[in-house]
């Protein structure tokens, strides 16, 4: 029951983007899919991952794209849309690949687990993994970062010219 | 229909990366674009995570992870996915704003120098 109100959030809102003209709305609804997809990982048992993109994606990249929209926008008002014909050829296309995976999904064997234990805790295992399994990409994630960090501060620095 | 499985997930995990391709093909404003590569990473993510649920069984496959326990390489696959769609997000606004600095505009179709 609780799997389809998440479910029902994160779609809706997905689709609200695409059909939405506003920038700012559509920031909202983006919010509201990951907050629903943080909803889906809590079910799914991975804790610290629903946790991971709620202070993260929702609290940092989203506030980044719009931060974004705040400094790209000279007339709050205005409305960039495409025309009719190119909006409804992208949704057809985006429709007919949906139609696609679906087919692909249900025509294919897919056995699943008998899932996990009760009291379960995935935080203890995960911290092990990413300083013993998985010690390479989280050190390679570190050097990225600051990359990026040391990239975007000065692509994005105020020219004094 | 009753007992939520692995479809549900996957069902929504295609309803996601559809949206997320939707969007991409139909804004002209660059930061929605972005919000649509979004949207897909998030379908990738939901994925992920969905297989590496149900591929727990109390068989081999199960007790191969981390210390003995389930395996979590879905989980620990999409937090990468998590801060690479951070990190990409942040050089993309850098991006947009040095071309709404030099345009005035964030619409896509302004940028066309490059044009043949």
């Amino acid at each position: 029951m609780l799997f389809y109100a998440f479910a029902l959030v994160t779609v809706v809102s997905a689709w609200a983007i695409v059909v939405s003209q506003n920038i700012v709305r559509m920031a909202v609804y983006l919010l509201l899919t990951l907050g629903g997809a943080a909803g889906l990982y809590f079910m799914l048992h991975a804790e610290l991952l629903a946790a991971i993109q709620l202070i993260v994606y929702a609290g940092g990249t989203l506030i980044l794209i719009v931060f974004g929209v705040m400094l790209t926008s000279k007339n709050p008002f205005i409305r960039t849309e495409a025309s009719s014909t190119e909006i409804a050829t992208g949704v057809m296309v985006a429709i007919a690949l949906a139609a696609l995976m679906l087919l692909a999904v249900l025509n294919s064997p897919l056995e699943t687990g008998a899932g996990v234990e009760q009291g379960y805790h995935q935080i203890r295992d995960v911290g092990h993994g990413l300083l013993s399994t998985y010690l390479v990409p989280f050190e390679i994630a570190a050097v990225l970062l600051l990359v990026v960090m040391i990239g975007a501060a000065y692509m994005a620095r105020r020219r004094t010219d | 229909m009753f007992e939520i499985g692995l479809h549900h997930y996957l069902l929504v995990s295609i309803l996601l990366m559809s949206a997320g391709v939707g969007t991409i093909l139909t804004k002209r404003n660059a930061i929605g674009i972005l919000i649509g590569v979004e949207l897909i990473l998030n379908a990738a993510g939901v994925n992920l995570v969905a297989f590496n649920n149900f591929s727990w069984s109390g068989g081999a496959h199960g007790s191969s992870g981390v210390l003995g326990g389930p395996v979590i390489d879905g989980v620990v696959f999409t937090m990468f996915v998590i801060v690479l769609a951070a990190a990409e997000a942040a050089i993309a606004l850098a991006i947009f704003l040095n071309f709404y600095n030099n345009h005035s505009s964030i619409d896509v179709t302004k940028a066309d120098e490059l044009k043949g």
